[in-house]
C-alpha cells in the first residue's frame, strides 16, 4: 500500500470553473461526486439530468459511477444513447473537459468517445477494494498535479472492468502516452496487482486530445485518510486549478 | 393453502357467508405465520417495546433510534430463507430489497446493508452452490443500488445444509420531522400504486415460507420472486422525493402478500377501509386473474394514500423516474378492503379480520436441561515453539492454524470484496474491525453497526446463549468507540409446532429480552422465521442480533489492526470479569479440532458486560486506543492472531500462569465473554486505562507489546506457541478461496452482470 500522504494543491485566484455531474437514472455515485469536487476545489457541481440536451456553460463533466439504465445488457451501452450524450459529445469535441468514473468511463467507450471496450473481470465477479494505481502521465489536466511513476491507492467497484482493445489500438495508446494509470504491483500476495485482468494492466486513458479521461477507480472515495486514503483530491484539485493558473504546494 | 378447519370456520363466522377464492387466498397468506405471526406474537410481547407499539396500534415497517435532535436511525433485519434455499440467487437478491424498502418507505435514506449466512459445510456440493450464488445475489443487488453492504458474518455447520439462512439488516437516516406513516388516513384520498408492473411471480410466498422445506420444494422456484435493482434504485430516488412534497400521508411497501398485506395492513392502521379495482393495476400479463393480481410478490412495489386533489403532484414524480404509477382506488369508512374487477365485487373483508383478528396461538413447550457435552476428553494441545512438534502431536500452534483455516475460522474477504462497501463515501475503512463505522453526512456524528449471532452456543442453552449472542454485538460496537443505542432481531428457528422446538424459541427471546433491558438498549424492530428444518432435520435456534450504536467522532475511529511503528506498543487485554476455571469452553476449539459440539457455556455477567461497554466509549473518547478488537470465536489466541495478521505485524504477549487448574486449551482458545484486545497509543495511555478500569470495577492487564514478524504468546514463562504472521496470513486468507475452487462455474449469465 501507498502511504506517502497526498498534499492538497491550492487552486489560484483566477476563474473558478464549473462542473456538471451527468445524473442517468442508475447514476449512484453522483452525490459522492458533487460532495468530492465541493469539498476539495470550493468549486460549484450541478446535477444535470440525463435527458437535459445542453451543456452550455459547464467546464468539466464528470459521467459517474453506477449503472446507468441497470445495465443489463452491457454497461453504458443504452447511456449511450441518452439525450445529454449528444451534449457531453460537442462538449469534449470543444476541447473542454470530460471524466468518467467507473460507469462514466463504460459509457465514455461505449459512445466512442474512447477507444476499446470494458468487459467482464476475470474471474467473473465483481470486485471492491483499494488497488494501488501508478500515474503514467502526469502531463495531463487531471494529473499535472501527480508526479510521474508515482503510485497512489484508490478503491475499486466494478464487476466490468477489465479493459480490452486490438493490438493498433493498444499499440497507438502506447505511442501517444494516452494511458494514464496503470494497476501497479501489489505488496499483499493474496490480491493480485492486475484485479480484473485489464490489457496491459490499463486503469485509465484519454483520448488523443487529452481532455477526455476515463478511469475505473473512484477517486471520490479516496478524498478523505478515514475513508482510506486522500489520493484522488489531486485529480479533481487539478481539473480546477487548470482553470485558475499554476497549481502551488500550500504554504503554511 | 395452510389454513386449518377452525380457521376456516372462524373465517365463514366473520364474512356470513362462504369466502370466495380470492378472499380465501387472502386469508391464507395473511394468517400465515410469516404474515400474522399467529405463534410468536404472544412471545414477541416479552419484548417491552413491541408490546408498548402493539398496544399504541404503531407498529411500523421498521424501528428507529435518534441519533441527534434532528436525525433518525431506521434499521430493521429481515430473513429470506425459503426463497434462498431453492432460488439461491434470486432468493437473497431479493430479500435486500424487500429489506431496503422497509427503510425507505418510513422516509430514510438507506445508508448500509449488513448479512448473516449460514450454510452447510464447503466440502458439500450443495452447499457450495448456494453459498456462491447467495452472496452473488446480494452483491447483485445491493451494488447495483447504490447502498454499501459494510459488515457481515458467514457461518458453516451441516444443520444448514438444506436450510440456509440469509438474514439481511438495512439501516437509514431520515429528519426526524419527516418520518413516513403506515396509514391509510383521510378518507376518499386516492390510494395509489407505484413501481414495477405485476406479474405472476412470487405468488403465495408468505404460505411457502411457513410450512418446511421438502422434495417438493424444489417446484416451488415460481413462489420466488424476481429482483429488479435498477427499479429499486429509481423507487428509492422517486419515493424520497415524493415524500418530500408532503402530498403523501401514508406509504408501505409492497412485500409478502403484496397487494393484500398493503391494502389491509395500511386500512386497519387507520381505522378506515380502501377500495380498489385491480384493473386499475399495472398488469405485466392481462389476463391475470383477481386472486394472483392479490397474491403476486412481485418486487419494487409501493402503495401510497395521497391527499385528495394532490395526487398528480405524487403520481409526476414516479412518472420522471419512469415507474408506474396510477390510482387504483381511494380509501372509505366502514373499514372494508373491497377487491373489485372491473368494477363486479371479488372480495370484501374487513380490514382487521385480516390483521389484529388473526387467530393466535399459545402452543406448548417441551423444556430440556442444557445440553452436556459428549463424555470425550478434549485433547490438550503441546507447548512447543514453532508449529509443530515432530511426532505430529497437537501442539497450540497447530491447533491455531487449523482454527485460521477452518471455514468458520478463516477472513471472509472472498464474500465481502464482491460487495461494493465505500459507495456513498460515508464508510470509515476499518480493515477488519468487530463493528463498520460510517461517518455520516450531515451530522457531527457517526454509527457504528454489527450483526452477530452463534447457534452452537443457543442449542446448548438458547437462553444463556442469546444473551451472550447480545452481549457480543453490543460489545462489537463499543470496540469501535460508539454507544449501543438499538437492536433488531432476526429470530431463525424450526417448526413452531414441535414443543421442543417452540421451547427454545421462547427461552431465546426470554435471553434476548434479559440482555436487551439489563443492557438499556432497545428492541426496535424484528423478524421471525419459522419451519428452517427438512424431513425432520432441524436447523439450530439460531437467533441473530444486528446492534446499532452511536459515536460521537466517527472520523477517528480504530479497528481491530495492531499499528505498526512507533506507536501502538503496549497491549493489554481488558476484561469484564475473570475467566471461570477449568475445561475449554463449547466453541470453535472443541468443534474444529475434535467434532465437539457441546461443552461449558461461557459465563455471562450481563452488568459487568455493561460496566465494560462504558469504558471502552471512555477510552475511545480520550483517543487511547490505537486499535481495539474482541475475543470472541476461536478465544484470545485467535483474536491476537487477526489482530496480527490485519496489521501485518507481530506480537510478544505473555499470559500470567494462573489460574493454575485452567487448560491450555481453555487459556488460548476458550471463548470466555467480556474481553477485549486493545493496544495503546503511548505509555501514559496504559496508566490511564487501568485507572478507567479501576473506575468501572473493569480487570485491565499488561499483556505484552507489538513489533516483529511473529506472533508469540507465553504462558508464564513457557512459550506456547510462535507463529510468523504471514504462515498465518497464508493459511487464512487462502481457505475459503482453496474451498471455492471446486464449486461449479457460474450457471446463469445474471451472475456475470453487474458493473460500474
Amino acid at each position: 500500500m501507498t502511504l506517502a500522504a497526498t498534499r492538497d494543491v491550492h487552486v489560484g485566484v483566477g476563474r473558478r470553473p464549473r462542473f456538471a455531474v451527468i445524473r442517468f437514472p442508475g447514476s449512484n455515485c453522483d452525490q459522492d461526486a458533487v460532495y468530492a469536487v465541493k469539498r476539495t476545489t470550493q468549486c460549484e457541481a450541478t446535477y444535470v439530468w440525463h435527458a437535459t440536451a445542453d451543456l452550455d456553460g459547464f467546464d468539466v463533466v464528470i459521467l459517474p459511477g453506477g449503472f446507468s439504465y441497470g445495465d443489463y445488457l452491457r454497461p453504458g451501452s443504452i447511456a449511450r444513447f441518452a439525450n445529454v450524450m449528444d451534449a457531453v459529445r460537442q462538449h469534449a469535441e470543444r476541447g473542454r473537459y470530460v471524466l468518467g468514473i467507473c460507469n462514466g468511463f463504460q459509457v465514455l467507450c461505449e459512445a466512442g468517445l474512447l477507444p476499446g471496450a470494458l468487459v467482464a473481470n476475470i474471474g467473473c465477479k465483481f470486485l471492491c477494494r483499494p488497488v494501488t494505481l501508478r500515474v503514467e502521465n502526469a502531463n495531463t489536466p487531471f494529473t499535472h498535479t501527480y508526479r510521474e511513476g508515482q503510485t497512489l491507492s484508490i478503491p475499486i467497484a466494478h464487476g466490468e472492468g477489465r479493459y480490452y482493445c486490438d493490438a493498433a489500438t493498444l499499440e497507438r495508446l502506447q505511442r501517444h502516452h494516452q494511458i494514464i494509470f496503470r494497476y501497479a504491483a501489489e505488496t499483499d500476495e493474496y490480491a493480485p496487482a492486475n484485479p480484473n485482468g485489464s490489457l496491459d494492466c490499463i486503469a485509465g486513458i484519454v483520448n488523443e486530445g487529452g481532455n477526455v479521461l476515463g478511469m475505473m477507480p473512484h477517486p471520490e472515495r479516496a478524498t478523505d485518510i478515514f475513508l482510506g486514503s486522500a489520493d484522488g483530491r489531486l485529480i479533481f484539485q487539478a481539473l480546477a486549478s487548470a482553470f485558475c493558473g499554476a497549481p502551488t504546494e500550500p504554504g503554511h | 393453502m395452510g389454513l386449518n378447519d377452525g380457521e376456516y370456520a372462524s373465517i365463514l363466522q366473520t364474512l356470513g357467508r362462504e369466502p370466495t377464492q380470492t378472499e380465501l387466498g387472502m386469508f391464507a397468506v395473511m394468517w400465515s405465520e410469516h404474515c400474522g405471526y399467529k405463534y410468536s406474537r404472544p412471545i414477541l410481547s416479552r419484548f417491552r417495546q413491541y408490546r408498548e407499539a402493539q398496544a399504541a396500534g404503531a407498529l411500523e415497517n421498521a424501528g428507529h433510534i435518534a441519533l441527534d435532535k434532528d436525525l433518525g436511525i431506521v434499521f430493521k433485519v429481515e430473513s429470506h430463507n425459503h426463497p434462498s434455499a431453492v432460488e439461491p440467487f434470486q432468493g437473497a437478491a431479493t430479500g435486500v430489497g424487500g429489506i431496503l424498502r422497509d427503510i425507505f418507505t418510513m422516509g430514510a435514506r438507506p445508508v448500509a446493508i449488513l448479512n448473516s449466512l449460514w450454510f452447510g459445510d464447503l466440502d458439500d456440493a450443495r452447499s457450495r452452490y448456494l453459498f456462491e450464488n447467495v452472496v452473488a445475489g446480494i452483491g447483485h443487488y445491493g451494488n447495483c443500488v447504490g447502498v454499501p453492504t459494510v459488515a457481515g458474518e458467514t457461518h458453516f455447520h451441516p444443520c444448514y445444509r438444506s436450510n440456509p439462512l440469509v438474514n439481511a439488516m438495512a439501516v437509514g437516516v431520515v429528519p426526524l420531522r419527516n418520518l413516513a406513516k403506515a396509514a391509510a388516513t383521510g378518507t376518499g384520498n386516492p390510494v395509489i400504486y407505484v413501481g414495477s408492473a405485476t406479474g405472476r411471480d412470487g405468488i403465495h410466498g408468505a404460505t411457502f415460507a411457513s410450512t418446511e422445506l421438502n422434495e417438493g420444494s424444489e417446484s416451488r422456484r415460481p413462489n420466488v420472486q424476481m429482483g429488479d435493482p435498477f427499479l429499486e434504485k429509481l423507487l428509492i430516488e422517486a419515493t424520497l422525493e415524493a415524500l418530500a412534497t408532503g402530498a403523501i400521508t401514508g406509504i408501505q411497501d409492497m412485500g409478502a402478500a403484496g397487494l393484500t398485506c398493503s391494502t389491509s395492513e395500511m386500512a386497519a392502521r387507520a381505522d378506515v377501509g380502501i377500495e380498489i379495482d385491480v384493473r386499475l393495476v399495472p398488469l405485466r400479463d392481462p389476463s391475470m386473474s383477481t386472486y394472483e393480481i392479490m397474491l403476486s410478490e412481485s418486487q419494487e412495489r409501493m402503495l401510497c394514500v395521497a391527499q385528495r386533489g394532490r395526487e398528480r403532484e405524487v403520481l409526476s414524480v414516479f412518472e420522471r423516474w419512469g415507474l408506474h404509477a396510477a390510482v387504483i382506488g381511494h380509501v372509505t369508512t366502514d373499514g372494508v378492503v373491497r377487491i373489485l374487477d372491473a368494477g363486479a365485487i371479488a372480495a370484501e373483508v374487513p380490514a382487521k379480520a385480516l390483521t389484529d383478528n388473526c387467530p393466535v396461538y399459545h402452543l406448548e413447550v417441551r423444556e430440556r436441561p442444557p445440553i452436556e457435552s459428549a463424555p470425550r476428553p478434549v485433547p490438550e494441545p503441546l507447548c512447543a515453539a514453532g508449529e509443530n512438534d515432530a511426532s505430529g502431536a497437537l501442539t497450540c500452534g497447530s491447533a491455531l492454524l487449523q482454527l485460521l483455516g477452518s471455514a468458520n475460522g478463516a477472513s471472509k474477504e472472498w464474500v465481502h470484496t464482491q460487495y461494493d462497501r465505500s459507495v456513498q463515501t460515508q464508510t470509515v475503512e476499518l480493515p477488519g474491525s468487530d463493528a463498520a463505522v460510517l461517518a455520516l453526512r450531515g451530522s457531527e456524528k457517526g454509527i457504528a453497526l454489527s450483526i452477530d449471532g452463534n447457534s452452537r452456543w443457543c442449542r446448548t442453552d438458547p437462553f444463556i446463549g442469546a444473551q451472550l449472542v447480545v452481549a457480543e454485538a453490543a460489545r462489537n460496537v463499543a470496540c469501535a468507540g460508539a454507544r449501543p443505542a438499538g437492536l433488531t432481531n432476526c429470530l431463525n428457528f424450526a417448526s413452531p409446532e414441535e414443543p421442543a422446538r417452540f421451547w427454545e424459541f421462547r427461552s431465546a427471546v426470554d435471553g434476548i429480552a434479559t440482555a436487551a433491558e439489563a443492557f438499556g438498549i432497545p428492541v426496535v424492530s424484528g423478524n421471525v422465521s419459522f419451519y428452517n428444518e427438512t424431513a425432520g432435520e432441524p436447523i439450530w435456534p439460531t437467533p441473530v442480533i444486528g446492534m446499532v450504536g452511536i459515536l460521537a467522532n466517527p472520523d477517528r475511529a480504530v479497528g481491530a489492526a495492531f499499528q505498526r511503528g512507533d506507536n501502538g506498543g503496549q497491549l493489554a487485554l481488558v476484561s469484564a470479569f475473570p475467566a471461570g476455571a477449568g475445561p475449554v469452553s463449547c466453541g470453535e476449539y472443541r468443534s474444529v479440532i475434535c467434532g465437539d459440539e457441546g461443552g461449558p457455556l461461557p459465563l455471562i455477567d450481563l452488568e459487568a458486560e455493561r460496566r465494560l461497554f462504558e469504558l471502552l466509549v471512555a477510552g475511545h473518547a480520550e483517543a487511547l486506543f490505537a486499535s481495539c478488537h474482541d475475543c470472541s470465536s476461536g478465544g484470545l489466541a485467535v483474536a491476537l492472531a487477526e489482530c496480527c495478521m490485519l496489521g501485518r505485524v507481530g506480537a510478544a504477549v505473555v499470559l500470567r500462569p494462573e489460574p493454575a487448574q485452567t487448560s491450555v486449551a481453555a487459556r488460548l482458545f476458550g471463548e470466555n465473554s467480556g474481553r477485549v484486545i486493545v493496544s495503546l497509543k503511548n505509555e501514559a495511555g496504559l496508566a490511564r486505562l487501568q485507572q478507567l478500569g479501576e473506575a468501572h470495577s473493569i480487570v485491565v492487564e499488561w499483556i505484552g507489546t507489538v513489533g516483529g514478524e511473529v506472533l508469540r504468546v507465553a504462558i508464564g514463562a513457557q512459550t506456547a506457541f510462535d507463529c510468523a504472521v504471514s504462515q498465518m496470513q497464508a493459511v487464512w486468507r487462502r481457505a475459503i478461496p482453496a474451498m471455492m475452487i471446486r464449486a461449479q462455474a457460474p450457471t446463469s449469465a445474471s451472475e456475470c452482470v453487474g458493473a460500474r
